[in-house]
């Protein structure tokens, strides 16, 4: 009897439950409170509470007016175009000199390569209050504290550490054969950057760049230094309403981010899938 | 044997030998690939790595006494500030001539200032002695300006301005280490326990980041164990779980917990409802460092998640299940075999965790009450409120050294080459 | 980066977005406090100016929160993007010290009152700095949630008293205003209460008073907080300015009610940056904006008391609400009857020290 398989005695099976319910029990922490944004955001009093009425679904304590604040507001549509208009610009930079150094750090007969490397991402692993307070005083000597291109040069080398470790990782599987075969079948170098590197790099620049991307679109600390009011991006805007204005409209705001959030998050998905299909047909 | 060689080495067409066209064509290499790398490796340094090098500098400046005051500095250098006398009248000539013109630019005030950081009063001593400096025309200079305020006849304000008239300073850093100097003896005492701010702190942001790193772990093994061992579609599908809060501006999620935690929030609704609380007995899970600790698990959890993922995806099913067909029970099994396995992971995880969460500000300023804010957060404050910028400063690269210190750590655990993004 | 690659970047940038209108000659930036603050300001200063001025047009920034530091690394920087900013009288003296911001001849700069009075004599005391035009008396004091008390708070030392009154408190993360009132409400003669509060044993003592509530103290840091608070239930009575307050009671219509009793007055005004590039416009914008009509105007829409004392009886009712303003005020002779001034000389000198102390006390 002692000799049963151990899953299926009884204190084995019952941790094999607990361990599932150990698991949605994470998973559900991991999303409940996204998800308890969205009602809030249709709350009909000025308050982050769940009120009576909304308990009871009575539709009187809903209202859309935080919906209609939010696209009507100068300072909301303000802070729409400057993060957009940031982190696109943002993006454009660190992506170009982030793929750029990649490929060069991916070279085999690079010389100092773990240095470079963790001098290049090191934005990533500084305190952002540090970087804050860093570029603060730096960009207020030189003139480029409170305005539009301080802020983008300030997001673009927030984003480059994840455009170049995103890129680095696709080119490590990168089989170098594939360039010595299309050089010997007689390809330009251009022709063979355009027609072979490029296609296989793509997906990791993209992804790179969906993280540059979302580092600006996202960032508060840096911005609330090297910014002003006339940079303010969302994040500056949604943490001076934390402070100042308390009112839903943050979360409106909140409940389409995160809407933008699931429809990047596929793209991503979807991204990751023809990588494989790229690699899959790469000899290795 | 060494001359046999040389004839028979390799030579290229051009008759060059091998050895040389080789090594030529990987220093080519070299520049390529480092001329590749040169326009990032110049951006980061001028828009990150000179920035924080110039904070650096703020940390330690100190020219402002000496570059206001320039001959009262140099009149000082005679005098002997522990002689226990007053310095004699060409210091005062100098102090009374240079506040004039000081008081022309409105400079005075800047020296009262920053020296009121050192010692409080200096503020209103400079104010006022800008207002009644321009009676004073003509000598004894002394007198005069001891009449003004009798504070000019202490010892102690010209022991503070001496020592403050270097061009830079350590000053900012004993007060971010929570050390004083005594101006009246020059010696450099630590602050009494009860008035201990920044070493107070410090301690606090590693605990707090410490018990984070500890709960992320604890609550992302299971999870990430799970992922490792569902079938690809399914895991691809459940990390979608872990990406969403990952890629959520963190404001969301803080703004999230504020409307979870507070006392007539959801969670303690949800107890009452449960009846496991009563309506007096409402918990106060926010302004406090539960709420910090709380939510910053949430916010940092995906960063523990993801590199466990991607580490035990990689172990073999067939480890435990050898050691289990070999008698062992299945607890000594996963002890023994998978655990170990797992340990770059882990080692991966709680650093970045660790790394990440003592550099928080935001969500502890929002809420972290009293007992939940961080270092970070005296950083911002001196920054933008107090106008203490050497301070703010100081504290920041302390920080900073303390972080590089993990990420050398990190470099040797996991290795850069081998971050990976979920 | 060099100053032309900088300045091509820009021009890209600039071309490609039409930002090249954005900072046309005739836009005065002002900075405020936003919301309901700037909205009083739009309706009574900016809207009627420049309906008399079409040439100017008056752009709002919302970032007089961070304004010192910010204004310290634009002057820095060479770079004055702001023409005129609002700031509290400690932040006003402040800047002026720094030599950051404009020194004001009042008589001369600003409107004389209806009746011939001089600026000067009609601001009187609130002027408290060379540099600072004073605009509006406001208090921090305290409101209660009128539902969660067993009787009416009165004192100041009910905020003290948590027997009687059992909950949660918020009180400003700053030594200001709670040091005094704990001096108060340990038996500290009002007159006395700097000369107490200048020694370390005076210092140790508002600290031992706060101690007897600190576990049951919630801090704010921002404006809004307490309002959301009190209207969360989180806290029964709570600190913050008296506008705010008045907001929530008259506008909202929430459970609370106002505790007068030893409010703090402090000053709000404007100062004009040095190195702004339209400062022949601003002081014109100035010398409209602070006279008597204007700053009575602004009390229509928010309960701030006008600094000019010929403002005084030019105070009407709510333009929206309609409910008169007057009892209201911070310095109606009801709501006056114990009150203490910002005692910025004293705060300019031990702010520093005192919030030291303040914030080791707190880590305790």
């Amino acid at each position: 009897m002692n000799n049963l398989p151990p899953y299926l005695s009884v204190p084995e099976r019952i941790w094999h439950y607990a361990f599932w319910l150990i698991c949605i029990a994470v998973l559900f922490f991991l999303i409940f409170p996204l998800l308890v944004i969205i009602p809030l955001s249709f709350n009909d009093v000025p308050y982050f509470t769940f009120t009576k009425k909304m308990l009871s679904f009575d539709p009187e304590g809903y209202s859309l007016k935080w919906y209609n604040e939010f696209f009507t507001s100068l300072n909301w549509q303000g802070a729409v175009r400057n993060s957009v208009f940031i982190a696109f610009f943002a993006t454009i930079i660190a992506t170009f000199l982030g793929t750029l150094a990649s490929l060069g750090l991916s070279r085999p007969q690079m010389p100092y390569r773990t240095l470079i490397m963790s001098f290049l991402i090191s934005p990533m692993i500084v305190p952002l209050i540090i970087s804050a307070a860093g570029m603060f005083f730096f960009y207020s000597r030189i003139g480029l504290q409170g305005t539009h291109l301080g802020v983008i040069l300030a997001h673009a080398a927030l984003g480059t550490p994840f455009v170049v470790i995103t890129v680095t990782a696709t080119l490590t599987g990168f089989d170098n054969d594939l360039i010595r075969a299309s050089q010997s079948l007689g390809a330009t170098p251009t022709t063979t950057f355009f027609k072979v590197i490029v296609p296989l790099i793509t997906p990791g620049v993209i992804s790179g760049a969906l993280f540059a991307f979302v580092t600006s679109f996202d960032e508060v600390v840096v911005v609330l230094f090297v910014g002003s009011y006339r940079q303010r991006t969302i994040p500056w805007q949604m943490f001076s309403g934390l402070r100042e204005q308390i009112s839903p409209t943050i979360l409106s705001a909140a409940t389409l981010l995160i809407m933008i959030t699931i429809a990047l998050l596929t793209t991503l998905e979807l991204l990751r899938r023809r990588t494989e299909r790229l690699r899959g047909v790469t000899p290795s | 044997m060494e001359k046999v060689q040389e004839k028979i080495s390799l030579v290229t067409a051009d008759g060059t030998p091998l050895k040389i066209s080789l090594a030529r064509a990987q220093r080519r290499s070299k520049t390529i690939a480092f001329m590749m790398v040169f326009p990032l490796l110049f951006f980061v340094t001028i828009a990150f790595i000179v920035p924080i090098a110039d904070m650096l500098l703020f940390s330690i400046d100190n020219s402002i006494v000496k570059k206001i005051l320039p001959k009262t500095t140099e009149a000082l250098k005679d005098w002997s500030e522990y002689s226990g006398e007053l310095p004699d009248e060409v210091v005062f000539a100098a102090m009374v001539e240079e506040i004039k013109s000081a008081k022309a630019s409105r400079q005075h005030t800047k020296i009262g200032g920053r020296l009121n950081y050192e010692s409080s009063g200096f503020s209103s001593l400079f104010r006022k002695a800008g207002r009644k400096v321009k009676k004073i025309k003509t000598p004894p200079f002394k007198e005069a300006l001891i009449e003004s305020d009798k504070r000019w006849g202490d010892i102690y304000t010209w022991q503070v301005i001496k020592q403050n008239s270097s061009e830079y300073t350590e000053g900012y850093y004993l007060s971010a280490l929570d050390f004083k100097r005594k101006f009246e003896s020059g010696k450099i005492e630590s602050l009494p326990e009860k008035d201990s701010i920044y070493l107070k702190l410090f301690f606090r942001t590693l605990l707090i980041s410490s018990l984070i790193v500890f709960l992320t772990l604890l609550i992302g093994f299971p999870l990430s164990y799970m992922l490792s061992i569902v079938s690809t579609r399914t895991s691809n599908i459940l990390i979608i779980f872990v990406l969403l809060p990952f890629w959520t501006s963190l404001l969301v999620r803080t703004t999230s917990w504020i409307a979870l935690l507070q006392q007539e929030g959801v969670i303690n609704d949800f107890l009452i409802f449960l009846g496991i609380i009563n309506e007096d007995g409402r918990l106060a899970m926010i302004h406090n460092a539960t709420g910090t600790v709380i939510a910053m698990t949430h916010i940092l959890l995906p960063f523990m998640i993801l590199p466990l993922f991607s580490v035990m995806k990689t172990i073999p099913k067939s480890y435990v299940r050898a050691a289990i067909s070999l008698g062992a029970h299945p607890w000594k099994a996963f002890w023994k075999i998978y655990f170990p396995n797992t340990s770059p992971g882990i080692g991966a995880g709680s650093i970045l965790v660790f790394i990440l969460a003592i550099g928080y500000y935001i969500t502890p300023a929002l809420v972290g009450g009293v007992s939940g804010t961080f270092i970070s957060n005296r950083i911002a404050y001196h920054i933008s409120n107090s106008l203490n910028w050497g301070l703010g400063s100081a504290i920041g690269v302390i920080l900073l050294g303390i972080v590089l210190l993990f990420f050398v750590f990190y470099d040797r655990i996991v290795g850069i080459n081998n971050m990976k993004l979920g | 980066m060099n100053n032309f690659m900088r300045s091509m970047i820009a021009a890209a940038v600039m071309i490609t977005f039409g930002f090249v209108g954005q900072a046309m000659a005739k836009d005065l930036v002002v900075v405020s406090w936003g919301g309901a603050y700037t909205a009083s300001q739009q309706n009574a200063y900016h809207a009627p100016y420049m309906k008399q001025n079409s040439g100017i047009k008056i752009i709002n920034d919302d970032s007089a929160g961070t304004a010192v530091a910010k204004l310290r690394a634009m002057n820095k920087a060479g770079n004055v993007t702001w023409d005129l900013i609002d700031v509290v009288a400690a932040d006003g003296m402040r800047l002026c010290d720094e030599g950051l911001v404009e020194v004001i001849n009042h008589d001369k700069d600003l409107a004389a009152a209806p009746d011939g009075t001089s600026a000067s004599k009609d601001f009187g005391g609130l002027i408290v700095s060379e540099c600072f035009i004073p605009q509006i008396v406001y208090s921090t004091t305290f409101g209660y949630r009128t539902d969660k008390v067993s009787r009416p708070m009165t004192s100041i030392c009910d905020v003290f008293d948590t027997k009687s009154f059992p909950g949660k408190r918020s009180l400003q993360k700053s030594p200001l205003g709670n040091m005094e009132w704990a001096l108060i409400c340990d038996g500290v003669a009002p007159d006395k209460i700097f000369d107490v509060l200048g020694t370390s044993k005076g210092a140790e003592r508002a600290l031992a008073k706060l101690d007897t509530i600190k576990s049951d103290v919630v801090w704010w840091t921002a404006g809004a907080q307490t309002p959301q608070l009190l209207a969360d239930g989180e806290v029964v009575v709570g600190s913050t300015y008296n506008g705010r307050l008045f907001k929530m009671i008259a506008v909202d219509k929430q459970p609370v009610a106002m505790l007068w009793d030893w409010q703090i007055f402090d000053l709000d005004g404007w100062v004009v940056p040095k190195g702004t590039k339209n400062k022949a416009e601003v002081m014109k914008y100035l010398r409209f904006a602070t006279d008597t009509q204007r700053l009575a105007d602004q009390s229509k829409w928010i309960s701030y008391g006008p600094a000019r004392a010929s403002s005084a009886p030019l105070v009407g009712k709510h333009a929206t609400l309609g409910i008169d303003m007057a009892p209201h005020m911070p310095t109606d002779p009801n709501n006056a009857k114990t009150t203490l001034l910002t005692n910025y000389a004293f705060w300019a000198d031990n702010k520093d020290d005192l919030d030291a102390k303040f914030n080791a006390w707190l880590l305790k």
